[in-house]
């Protein structure tokens, strides 16, 4: 196993995952053969190649006037959350 | 021929003529999705009474005298596009209650266009797989072969066009999910070169990879479809602005002195011996057309997979970030507190597939791996740019088989995650370049008694779109393979 129980559970943590005491193992496993397969990039010889910004090399950020374009949709976009008073989105307490 | 199995041309000329209505078209393909739909699980959503409504007005349009190429003929999306007042659910739990609030550019442009909507179609959750069976709405089967997978993530427009429930419908590739899909389904797919269509209302994977494009019944059906789609929309960052060449008008050229390079590397030993056999003899009828064939070697190539899965799961992490329980999508019961609300959120809403994706995101862009990991991975993928534009200083187009194999069977790789990634190990590397391809049918292998279509791709240059379709509808008017529908559906 590349990655430790550890290692994983400190990476569902990060991206903010619940993984039950059960799957674990399924996910120390599967996890660790994805990272033991992309482990042979690390024998391509890229020199000073450039790591790919953009997958078509002219593009740059294009920029639009700094002008309001948006209408305000708040009510139907709220439409689809789950907890809403007055306007705003509600969660759990966060200061006590 | 029923009226099911006709392409996009050929309705939009039977519309045309007046030998039936848009109205006729659509009850028709929408019996067979009630008959022919549920045992291969080809839709989320079923959109009847907007299919009457979009039918009736297509109709009127008509009666007025302002018809377009494709106005009135009935199609599907991909359920990763939002339509507006219309469930879009990513095949996700995370959003099995989401009503899209607007309609995507590409949802809008074949509407305006005077499509007929008549549902959204299953695929792989958040478009994470390559075989439809990540879907939290259940495997898609494929027609040829019910035992067996459509490919995907585009396995429901895959398998819904063909059946002949759908004459064409929308798809996504960020790897190989409208290629790999259209190969084992006998269909004609096309992924646009990066940027030529907008993703804007198109739920996010990978953002330096993802473009949508269309599963056909023939490439002249792609040509209309894609210049009904593509061109520059203010709404989507990466969206470029080139002019929309006339692509049914290119379908024309022909393919004498067509320069076509044979990728060695595709040719390996992960290569079903029957399936290069098929290959090899399309490329033949190429040649005895007119192309000039010769072999080119993209050496960097056989690295595309783990880069890929470098690349967009750490995309794909970023992403997905913004399913937070907050402002759309799953929420769990009663949270404790603010951390409890986003991973209980999340570790519900998700899939498995999609969970394992966004973890190795995490880990290949987290402190002290992001060099080895991250960034090694955009220095290969420019190495894979570099080898494919070395080969186009040389040839048109670059060819090889779509997948390595023809559909397997459902349930034979979900156990091994890199089993199932190898599948894309011929898609992937057009979309690590950000050039479009094609698959077209040429062929079937025989498999259990059944005849399993397998498709050729080719590659062009960037916003080659025609190139790449004029050569596809030229080989598709020297063979049938692309007209033949699975047993039990004609």
């Amino acid at each position: 196993m590349s990655l430790t129980r550890a290692q994983v559970e400190g990476i569902a943590h990060l991206a903010r995952l619940q993984i039950t005491e059960a799957q674990m193992p399924v996910y120390v496993d599967s996890l660790s053969r994805i990272i033991d397969f992309v482990e042979q990039l690390s024998a391509a010889d890229t020199g000073d190649v450039e790591p790919m910004a953009h997958p078509l090399a002219d593009q740059v950020q294009r920029l639009r006037p700094d002008e309001v374009t948006e209408t305000d949709r708040h009510e139907k976009y709220q439409h689809n959350a789950p907890s809403v008073a007055a306007g705003l989105y509600l969660v759990p307490k966060v200061i006590e | 021929m029923s009226l099911h199995t006709l392409t996009v041309a050929e309705l939009a000329a039977g519309l045309a003529a007046g030998r039936y209505s848009s109205l006729d078209l659509t009850l028709h393909f929408l019996g067979r999705i009630e008959r022919l739909g549920p045992e291969l699980n080809a839709f989320v959503t079923v959109t009847a009474d907007r299919a009457l409504e979009d039918a009736r007005q297509a109709d009127a349009a008509r009666a007025r005298g302002e018809a377009g190429p494709l106005t009135g003929v009935p199609i599907a999306h991909k359920d990763i596009f939002c339509t507006d007042g219309i469930l879009t659910t990513c095949s996700s739990k995370m959003l099995s209650g989401f009503v899209a609030p607007y309609d995507a550019t590409v949802v809008a442009r074949w509407k305006a266009a005077g499509t007929v909507l008549l549902g959204k179609t299953n695929m792989d959750e958040f478009a994470m797989g390559s075989s439809n069976e990540t879907s939290y709405y259940g495997p898609v089967r494929n027609p040829w072969d019910p035992a067996r997978v459509p490919g995907g993530s585009s396995g429901g427009s895959a398998a819904a066009v063909a059946a002949c429930l759908a004459p064409a419908a929308s798809g996504t590739d960020t790897g190989g999910s409208i290629r790999q899909p259209a190969a084992l389904t006998n269909l004609t797919g096309l992924k646009p070169t990066y940027g030529r269509v907008s993703r804007y209302g198109m739920i996010a994977f990978a953002s330096s990879l993802d473009q949508a494009g269309m599963l056909a019944r023939s490439a002249e059906d792609a040509a209309l479809l894609l210049s009904a789609m593509a061109g520059f929309d203010p709404r989507d960052s990466t969206c470029v602005d080139v002019p929309v060449p006339g692509y049914t008008a290119e379908l024309a050229t022909p393919l004498k002195g067509l320069r076509v390079g044979v990728i060695r590397e595709f040719f390996d030993k992960g290569l079903d011996p029957a399936v290069g056999r098929l290959v090899q003899d399309a490329i033949e009828t190429l040649r005895a057309n007119g192309a000039v064939v010769r072999e080119v070697s993209l050496p960097a190539l056989p690295l595309s997979v783990p880069t890929y899965y470098v690349v967009a799961p750490a995309e794909c992490s970023s992403n997905l970030s913004r399913f937070d329980g907050v402002r759309f999508g799953h929420r769990c019961d009663s949270p404790r507190d603010l951390r409890d609300l986003y991973e209980r959120s999340r570790g519900e809403g998700f899939g498995d597939e999609v969970k394992r994706r966004i973890m190795t995101g995490t880990y290949v862009l987290s402190a002290g791996y992001y060099d080895a990991y991250y960034l090694k991975a955009q220095k290969v993928r420019q190495l894979i740019a570099a080898d494919f534009a070395r080969a186009f200083a040389e040839v048109d187009v670059v060819v090889g088989p779509t997948s390595p194999t023809a559909a397997f069977g459902l349930g034979s790789k979900t156990s091994d995650p890199i089993t199932m990634y190898l599948n894309d190990i011929y898609t992937i590397g057009a979309n690590l370049a950000g050039l479009p391809a094609i698959s077209i049918p040429c062929g079937f292998v025989q498999e259990g008694g059944k005849d399993l279509p397998v498709g050729m791709q080719l590659v062009g240059p960037h916003f080659s779109e025609s190139r790449l379709l004029s050569a596809s509808h030229q080989y598709q008017l020297l063979t049938d393979w692309h007209r033949r529908v699975p047993p039990g559906f004609e």
